[in-house]
């Protein structure tokens, strides 16, 4: 399974790939990085569908989390990717305008590894069932 | 035939026309004109009786007595003056009737002479009578003009009073329009005070969220990479166990890393922190006399060679251009020297971010003035850099907003920036750009201020 984390704090990269490192390890999860929506969009268009999860951050400098958001629900529909929206912004306001975009979840800063990894079980399970 | 009851009736008449003209008295009136239907009455019924003398003796002497009692009850002039014409004919008359009555025999002798006397007191009288109406006339003409004159004042007086009234109602209605216009004016000021209230409880809820954004990154990985570090112990003591000594030294080596970056992240957060409290926490700095040029010369370098330092390749035009005239202000040092160096790195930041575009021929220029206005200091600080563009101008003094990628800047430099210039110095700070081709940052310093 392929995912793409979306944010502009570099250390997110070394942050993934410790704490999913037996998963890499073990070939189940594949980490792809880009740190602003702009790169993100490219490296999109540049992988065709490759990756069916993305984790984006929304407060980016350029394009925001929501922006990149509403881009990909308008422009990858078939399969659509799962979209997890992880932000320092815990108000409801931010999750409102995150769901109402089409976010299939959204978590809140600091990441908590144990809960993501279920979620990821959950909606990669969900879609692989429904997928069939 | 006998002229005195004509004449008393027409003296009646006359008493009773002047006393309307000049001393209007309505008994006297009444009672004149009565008079006069009774002297009428009289001379109808005395024409038949016998005993002509007599009966004009009689006349005579009531118009005598009318003459006196004329005299003594009306103190007018015209009135006495005719009086007076009219007195030596009666008297001649009374004296010739008396004769006539009395010595009969001896009025024959003094017949002759009579006629001279009548002519005499006649003339006398129309003399008089010509002279009397001649001031009367003039006398009435006076008085018109006085009544004119009168009423010219009366009415003069009533303009007035009408002006006045207009005036007084007028200034009533500015009165209250000015009351009015004060009570707006204290509404819209109470208005604004409670907007600047509300602006500020806003910009706290931008703190606020910008606090929790700020914190919550550099947290996400001093908790995280924590964990991981655990989790990593655990691992080295199982590969220690089975005797893995590479396997450990990788781990330790993984285990050295994450400890940095909790360090790192740790320091971040206690910096944001720091930043924020000197925010919100008046400093303690006192103003003192300073000289300004040396101050934004000093910090001009600071900040130049302090970008110099972390990046080699760093290099930009320096135009200054410093006005002697400036002198010293009193300021608080340490607070202008923060709001200096903001402006300057953000100029530096600028022109570096337009010189990774390769524009060709794009020269980096930072130019710095000083200049001394009327009443104030200005320092202007140019550079030809990326600009800012129109739709984040309004956000740029706020708290926390940057547009420089995480960690490189707070988004409190302008904002605090603005609080100290406009607050602690009452003075301004002004910005003119235009997005990809300059900004200029303007701060205006009072002099003279304690």
């Amino acid at each position: 399974m392929k995912i793409l984390v979306v944010d502009d704090e570099k250390d997110m990269e070394l942050l993934f790939e410790q704490r999913f490192r037996k998963e890499i390890k073990e070939g189940i999860v594949e980490f792809a990085f880009a740190f602003s929506g702009e790169e993100a969009l490219y490296y999109l268009d540049q992988h065709d569908q490759e990756a069916v999860l993305i984790l984006s951050d929304i407060n980016m400098p350029g394009m925001s989390g929501l922006e990149l958001l509403k881009l990909i629900k308008q422009k990858f529909q078939s399969p659509p990717p799962v979209v997890i929206m992880i932000t320092a912004y815990a108000d409801a306001e931010s999750y409102n305008s995150a769901m109402n975009l089409g976010a299939d979840d959204f978590i809140t800063k600091p990441i908590d590894f144990s809960l993501l990894k279920e979620k990821l079980k959950i909606k990669v399970n969900g879609q692989n069932i429904s997928s069939r | 035939m006998s002229f005195e009851p004509i004449l008393l009736f027409f003296l009646l008449r006359y008493l009773r026309r002047t006393l309307n003209d000049f001393s209007p008295h309505p008994k006297w009136q009444k009672q004149l004109l009565w008079a006069q239907y009774v002297v009428a009455a009289l001379f109808i019924l005395t024409i038949t009786l016998p005993r002509e003398n007599l009966i004009i003796l009689i006349w005579d002497i009531i118009l005598l007595a009318f003459i006196v009692a004329s005299f003594r009850i009306f103190n007018l002039a015209h009135v006495r003056q005719v009086l007076y014409a009219i007195l030596p004919m009666v008297m001649v008359s009374f004296l010739v009737s008396l004769s006539q009555v009395i010595w009969a025999d001896y009025y024959l002798t003094i017949e002759d002479y009579s006629d001279y006397f009548y002519t005499a007191a006649f003339t006398w009288m129309i003399a008089l009578l010509i002279l009397s109406n001649k001031q009367k006339k003039a006398l009435l003409k006076d008085r018109q003009h006085q009544e004119e004159e009168a009423a010219r004042i009366r009415m003069d007086a009533e303009l007035k009073a009408k002006l006045e009234a207009l005036v007084q109602e007028r200034t009533l209605e500015l009165t209250q329009q000015k009351e009015e216009l004060q009570e707006a004016l204290s509404a819209l000021k109470q208005t604004q005070s409670q907007l600047i209230q509300k602006e500020k409880m806003a910009s706290l809820g931008e703190l606020t969220a910008g606090i929790a954004h700020e914190i919550q990154n550099p947290l996400n990985f001093v908790n995280n990479f924590s964990e991981v570090n655990e989790e990593l112990i655990l691992e080295m003591v199982k590969e220690l166990l089975s005797g893995k000594t590479k396997e450990v030294m990788n781990v330790i080596e993984d285990i050295k890393a994450n400890n940095l970056k909790i360090h790192h992240h740790g320091k971040r957060a206690d910096a944001i922190v720091k930043n924020m409290l000197q925010h919100s926490r008046a400093s303690a700095g006192k103003k003192e006399l300073a000289d300004l040029n040396a101050l934004v010369d000093e910090y001009l370098r600071l900040s130049y060679h302090g970008l110099r330092a972390k990046d080699k390749a760093f290099n930009v035009a320096l135009i200054t251009n410093f006005d002697p005239g400036v002198g010293r202000i009193n300021i608080i040092q340490q607070d202008i020297g923060r709001v200096l160096l903001n402006i300057f790195n953000n100029a530096f930041y600028a022109v570096n971010e337009k010189k990774k575009r390769q524009i060709i021929g794009y020269e980096p220029t930072v130019s710095v003035c000083t200049k001394r206005l009327t009443d104030k200091v200005e320092i202007r600080v140019k550079d030809n850099g990326v600009g800012v563009p129109e739709n984040v101008m309004g956000k740029i003094f706020q708290p926390f907003y940057t547009t420089k990628p995480t960690g490189e800047g707070t988004g409190l430099g302008l904002s605090l920036s603005y609080d100290i210039v406009t607050k602690k110095h009452s003075g301004e700070l002004i910005v003119e750009t235009r997005e990809g081709e300059f900004a200029e940052f303007i701060i205006h310093l009072p002099v003279g201020v304690n």
